[in-house]
């Protein structure tokens, strides 16, 4: 699904990717862990094509295409989604507006047909219904004085509506009460099939009670510097990051 | 020769009228074009406005009688057609209305006309005052409430034409009144001076859609001036979506109390567009509200201006007053000069006043692009919901339809 190479990166000469790699398949779920500040929303923004970064070295091949060629929007048509650490507000703009916009590009891009108003309608009523977002939040302007906890609901909602091949959730249980997590968990799994995958971003095992991964990766220091079974990160919940940190300090004496 | 100024000199192909509001208005019109000339950019209420190449112009007045249509009118409720100036269709009989050239009204009419607008210090309002050949007196009776929008078609065409028009609207007490003012030229180096004057009396409402559309080489210079009485309403909206020089002077005096008074004003100006809105909102007499909000996008080397004046005058106890202005500036070129001010005399009173100007939010494109919209579409929906503030603040549905629309075609939005 996703191949991704020695993916170096950097923001105003700061350099926070450092040979990142990480190769996920259709069906597998892969789970990133870290400490903050190690570059995962770095490595986020750059596989959904924000351009603050600048790629200098790596590659990324996604279903057989050239990720970093794509443009961002291009990518979310060929199926990859991010659900946003901090979803922001766009007054104005209206959430099923935009997504029924959103929605007829993707399909042109693909050679579909555009989706009818009837059919929308049913599928925003069938996707606000699965991750319990009310319909009302569903058609207000996106995100605008909504919780936290709300935005992270939308953000579910609109990866539901998008139906992607590979969605990466960063943070996305963050914030989130019990019910909640239990419900953005649910539409998580429910999207699950052989032929999509999923990277979540976290810091909670909590989250993977839920959604059960079949990969945890440790990314430190722009790095993946660990990989693991799901039992990886009930470790770290127990152990915290310190001795992945000696053990990465042993290693390179 | 003889030493003429430039006022003189750009006005000498101008017809004096027959027309005479008060005594000394002809007298005094004359007398300001003589002492005065064309202000400069040391005026500071022309601060950010040059007048020199509409200066420059050579200008005739062409009477015209045909109609000529650009932009098809919103509703056939009543339309009265203005073209260069002159009258070129009256409206249809409407029960409450009693619309009166110039030419035929009373002199008590004629004497409401020009009371409040400062005839000695403004030379367009004296060009207005001396060279418009005809003009409108709209009458709304006592209570009467007209049902739809009734519309003024201002219209520019041919080549050097000035086109001055002066219209009285006495909204008498207890009616309401809605009204639509389209502008619009063909033609080359027009210029057009309409002056519109809103006496709202007693209980009385009047709500006027300003729909600005002339061409690129056209000059706009609309000046309203708007009295109101106890628990009177007035609302204005300008749109300002095309036109290569447009100056909006709005004036608004509140005499009674417990009024409300709204302004709105939407402006999308691309390549070499130039817009100044300044307005005035005084308040003279206690617990009345007042808002306004302007809102900008500008484009390519375009310039705007916002000067937005509020005075609470010691006697205005228990007022509020809201102003802003937002203006997104869509490329480096673009330049804004917005400058809101309070001049407040009560103390009991709740005022603020803010402006902003700023870039598009690029988070924002980025957020929508990565939920798969084009870059194009994403920036035109955030564009559009910026402004969708101000022409929300419309209260025909049809209006603000064809407002949309309008933007749309005019400006590649998707829609
Ligand atoms: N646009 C930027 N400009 C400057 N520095 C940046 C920028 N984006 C990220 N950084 C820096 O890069 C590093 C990695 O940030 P990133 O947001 O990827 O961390 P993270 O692993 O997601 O952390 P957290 O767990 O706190 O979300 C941080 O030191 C951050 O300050
Ligand atoms: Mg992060």
């Amino acid at each position: 699904m996703i191949n991704i190479v020695n993916l170096h990166a950097e923001v105003e000469e700061k350099k926070i990717l450092k040979g990142l790699n990480l190769n996920v398949k259709a069906g597998e779920i892969h789970a990133i862990m870290g400490p903050n500040g190690s570059g995962k929303s770095t490595l986020a923004s750059i596989l959904a094509g924000k351009e603050d970064y600048t790629v200098t070295a790596g590659n990324v091949e996604f279903d057989g295409k050239d990720l970093l060629e794509l443009s961002t929007e291009d990518r979310a048509r060929q199926g990859l989604f991010l659900a946003f650490q901090y979803p922001i507000e766009i007054p104005g703009v209206s959430n099923v507006n935009f997504l029924k916009s959103a929605l007829n590009e993707i399909r042109e891009y693909r050679g579909e047909e555009q989706i009818s108003a009837k059919d929308f309608l049913a599928l925003v009523k069938e996707k606000s219904a699965l991750v319990e977002l009310d319909s009302k939040l569903a058609s207000r302007s996106v995100n605008e004085g909504f919780s936290g906890g709300e935005k992270k609901r939308n953000e579910i909602f609109q990866m539901a509506m998008l139906n992607p091949k590979l969605a990466i959730l960063d943070e996305t249980d963050s914030g989130l009460d019990i019910d909640a997590l239990r419900i953005v968990a649910n539409g998580v799994n429910k999207l699950r099939s052989p032929k999509n995958a999923a990277i979540i971003i976290t810091h909670y095992q909590r989250l993977l009670d839920y959604i059960i991964p079949d990969f945890v990766h440790v990314l430190y220091d722009g790095r993946i510097v660990k990989s693991g079974g799901k039992e990886l990160a009930l470790e770290l919940e127990e152990k915290g990051y310190d001795w992945i940190k000696e053990e990465l300090a042993s290693n390179a004496e | 020769m003889e030493n003429i100024s430039k006022i003189q000199a750009f006005a000498s192909k101008f017809k004096e009228t027959n027309l005479a509001f008060t005594p000394t208005s002809i007298a005094d019109a004359k007398n300001t074009l003589l002492h005065l000339d064309f202000p400069t950019t040391k005026t500071e209420f022309w601060k950010y406005t040059r007048l020199a190449k509409l200066a420059q112009l050579r200008l005739n007045q062409e009477k015209i009688r045909e109609n000529e249509q650009v932009v098809a009118p919103l509703t056939d409720n009543g339309i009265v057609r203005i073209t260069n100036g002159y009258i070129t269709s009256f409206s249809k009989e409407i029960a409450g209305l009693t619309i009166t050239p110039f030419s035929k009204c009373s002199e008590q009419q004629l004497s409401l006309i020009g009371k409040k607008a400062d005839l000695k210090q403004n030379i367009f309002l004296a060009l207005n005052t001396l060279y418009s050949q005809e003009g409108l007196f709209i009458e709304v009776e006592e209570n009467a409430q007209i049902e739809g929008v009734f519309q003024l078609l201002f219209h520019a065409h041919g080549e050097n034409c000035f086109a001055p028009f002066r219209v009285f609207i006495h909204v008498k007490k207890g009616s309401a009144f809605k009204l639509i003012q389209q502008f619009t030229a063909s033609g080359e180096h027009l210029f057009s001076l309409p002056i519109v004057e809103y006496l709202v009396e007693e209980n009385a409402r009047i709500s006027c859609d300003k729909l600005q559309m002339e061409n690129a080489s056209s000059f706009l210079l609309c000046e309203d001036y708007s009295i109101q009485k106890r628990n009177s309403t007035v609302l204005l909206n300008t749109f300002s979506i095309s036109g290569a020089w447009v100056r909006n002077n709005s004036s608004f005096l509140i005499e009674g109390e417990n009024c409300e008074t709204n302004l709105n004003g939407a402006y999308l100006l691309k390549d070499l567009q130039h817009l100044d809105n300044h307005t005035i909102v005084d308040h003279i007499a206690p617990h009345c509200n007042s808002n306004e909000l302007y809102k900008g996008i500008l484009s390519g080397k375009s310039t705007g201006v916002f000067n937005g004046k509020v005075f609470v005058r010691p006697n205005a106890q228990k007022i509020s007053a809201f102003q802003s202005n937002a203006n997104v500036l869509l490329s480096d070129d673009a330049s804004v000069n917005s400058k809101p001010e309070l001049e407040i005399y009560a103390n009991d009173v709740k005022c603020s006043h803010g402006s902003t100007t700023g870039q598009l939010d690029e988070n924002a494109v980025f957020y929508l692009r990565a939920r798969g919209l084009s870059e194009k579409s994403a920036r035109s929906l955030i564009t559009q919901a910026f402004i969708a503030e101000v022409v929300d603040k419309v209260e025909q549905k049809e209006v603000r339809d064809f407002i949309k629309n309008k933007l749309v075609e005019l400006h590649d939005w998707t829609n």
